[in-house]
């Protein structure tokens, strides 16, 4: 049987000495939306910045396919992380770089081709988030939702395997969140990429998610996982009052 | 390798073919090819056939991808057979894509050039006359205890301005003072008059050296910091905030630096008279095997209390504009981070612009007067 995309071994996340979580196990498999979900401050951030490597884990391994990326150099890692692209939850676009600008970047910068080809891979990734014509916009004068999108297109611009969204509808309004959910699957469906999604948004869970992973900030450890309206329905006490709204996390 | 091969059907379809791999790092057939072939021959419709596509990635959506814009330009109809599934979704999207208009691009002559930049400078003017107007009502209602900012901050300001540029400040004008004292030995002791090295350092460095090169330090350090700060709240929206609070920037970011800067440079300068004039004595004292209290006596008996007190109230007036221009900057650098740095490098050139042309003047009105 192939290697999962990626898989997380024994992780253990801490801050000094204050443990976040501890014993994170899981596997992600190719083509799958796989949710990180949790109420807020539980670590699923602190989670994402360990599988993109800008966080240490205390102990406890992530993989890239068969590859150890927490044991990788640092040549080995820059090459795995060419194959992930990753969405911040503030866009984190090059307010001083227009759209094409910013999705020409990666190109240029780990891509042979020439300035005519990646100006048109360039189009076709605005295109494919709803931007085309866009392409000369300033980040600043394009709203939350396009700005997202246009992040979005820079995520992809490497033909990513893995795509990493953190929060992708936080700070846009429900209609605008679910129209950037439905781009998420759209383009799941037609790049085949795997995305591994951050989030709290129920909503979101269960309009994207192939399987969901539930971290309980309390209980410092993950204690669910599976398609979210398993979840929802016959998960933990936690996980369905998550669902449910009813508890305060 | 990837290759097209087209064919006729009857007058009105073109059929296309897509053979082999089309990766996006090979060279490719392009799109203007079958642009141009249309062109020729028109057609209308496009029958594309990808059965023989071996392996694809991004290369053949970006083909496709400027195949349908070309034919959507074009009015003609495409149809696809053999496409994989993913791809076709693929195109989906794209087409599904919003296509605003875009302007096409206008060549501008040299004329032009020359109005928009009369347009533009003429704006400018306009905008900093507002600024000033802004600030001087903001000022006013600040001095009658109306104006809306926070005490601490003003404090921090204080402390920032004065206290925390002290070293720097001290440090430059020692310096100056020393070599001020070595081109007067230097020049003096060739009629014997070297002995008035002191009287030379102490009437430069109070009347004047003192308050600019301080205003110079200060343009550099907190000019440059006040633009950088505003820029950056504009970009994070933090003005517009205050803006829709009902709080004017002038009032609360503006204001508070111009009255820290403006009351903590006449200090600085005290300080930078005294920090030159001991630069001057220990050159002077030393090539000139003079005890200390000796030139530092003859010092006091040259320098007059108008020295001082000119190259203080000049020093005031040094503190107001390095505060407005690096304001004024921060508050019309547009929301982007490269705007930031331009703010700050703009502040530091036009700040010690303003400095330099108000030197001008003072020795102008002084001379006039007689001072």
């Amino acid at each position: 049987m192939a290697d999962p995309t990626l898989r997380v071994r024994d992780l253990t996340m801490a801050f000094g000495d204050r443990v976040v979580m501890e014993g994170l196990d899981f596997e992600i498999r190719h083509g799958e939306i796989y949710v990180v979900m949790g109420g807020s401050g539980c670590g699923k951030s602190t989670l994402l910045r360990h599988m993109l490597g800008l966080q240490e884990p205390a102990s406890g391994e992530v993989f890239f396919g068969a590859e150890s990326f927490t044991r990788a150099g640092p040549a080995d890692r820059e090459r795995m992380l060419r194959r992930v692209g990753v969405l911040y939850q503030g866009s984190a676009l090059w307010t001083s770089m227009t759209l094409a600008e910013n999705v020409a970047l990666p190109l240029q910068q780990f891509t042979r081709l020439p300035a005519s080809r990646i100006q048109e891979v360039v189009e076709l990734k605005l295109a494919l988030v709803g931007l085309h014509g866009f392409e000369s916009f300033h980040p600043w004068e394009l709203s939350g939702g396009m700005q997202k999108r246009a992040a979005l297109a820079r995520a992809i611009a490497l033909d990513p395997e893995i795509l990493f969204i953190d929060e992708p509808s936080a700070s846009l309004d429900p209609p605008t969140g679910r129209r950037l959910d439905r781009l998420i699957l759209e383009l799941r469906d037609a790049l085949g990429t795997t995305v591994v999604v951050v989030t709290h948004d129920v909503a979101s869970i269960l309009g994207i998610a192939t399987r969901a992973l539930f971290l309980d900030g309390e209980a410092r450890r993950a204690i669910a996982e599976g398609p979210p309206a398993e979840l929802r329905d016959h998960g933990p006490e936690a996980v369905r009052a998550f669902f449910a709204g009813g508890k305060s996390l | 390798m990837a290759a097209m091969d087209t064919s006729r059907e009857g007058d009105s379809t073109l059929v296309v073919r897509l053979l082999g791999a089309w990766r996006l790092a090979d060279v490719l057939p392009a799109a203007s090819d079958l642009d141009r072939e249309l062109a020729l021959a028109p057609a209308t419709e496009v029958r594309l056939d990808a059965a023989g596509v071996t392996e694809w990635d991004s290369g053949l959506v970006v083909f496709l991808f400027k195949v349908l814009e070309g034919c959507r330009t074009r009015g003609v109809a495409v149809t696809h057979a053999g496409l994989p599934g993913t791809l076709e979704r693929m195109l989906a999207l794209v087409q599904e894509s919003a296509l605003p208009p875009t302007a096409p691009s206008v060549r501008v002559g040299w004329l032009e050039q020359v109005g928009r930049r009369a347009l533009r400078w003429r704006e400018q003017v306009r905008a900093t006359a507002l600024f000033v107007g802004e600030t001087t009502l903001a000022l006013g209602r600040f001095v009658v205890g109306r104006a809306r900012f926070r005490g601490q901050d003003l404090g921090l300001l204080f402390e920032g301005a004065g206290p925390g540029a002290l070293p720097i400040v001290a440090l430059v004008n020692f310096l100056v003072g020393i070599i001020l004292a070595f081109v007067g030995i230097t020049q003096l002791r060739r009629f014997g008059a070297e002995y008035y090295v002191a009287d030379i350092v102490g009437i430069a460095v109070t009347r004047d050296m003192a308050a600019l090169i301080t205003a110079i330090v200060l343009a550099g350090r907190s000019g440059a910091a006040y633009a950088a700060q505003i820029a950056t709240m504009k970009v994070t929206q933090e003005v517009d905030a205050l803006r829709t609070l009902g709080i004017s920037p002038v009032e609360f970011l503006v204001v508070p630096r111009l009255v820290a800067l403006t009351l903590m440079m006449p200090f600085l300068t005290l300080f930078a008279d005294l920090m030159g004039v001991l630069g001057g004595a220990a050159v002077g004292s030393t090539m000139m095997n003079a005890p200390l209290a000796a030139y530092m006596r003859q010092t006091s008996q040259s320098v007059t209390t108008g020295d001082i007190a000119g190259g203080l109230a000049k020093s005031a007036v040094y503190g107001m504009l390095i505060a407005l221009t690096g304001t004024a900057r921060g508050l019309e650098a547009e929301r982007s981070s490269e705007r930031v740095g331009e703010a700050a490098t703009k502040a530091v050139v036009t700040g010690v612009v303003a400095i330099i042309a108000a030197c001008g003047v003072f020795q102008y009105v002084f001379f006039l007067f007689g001072w």
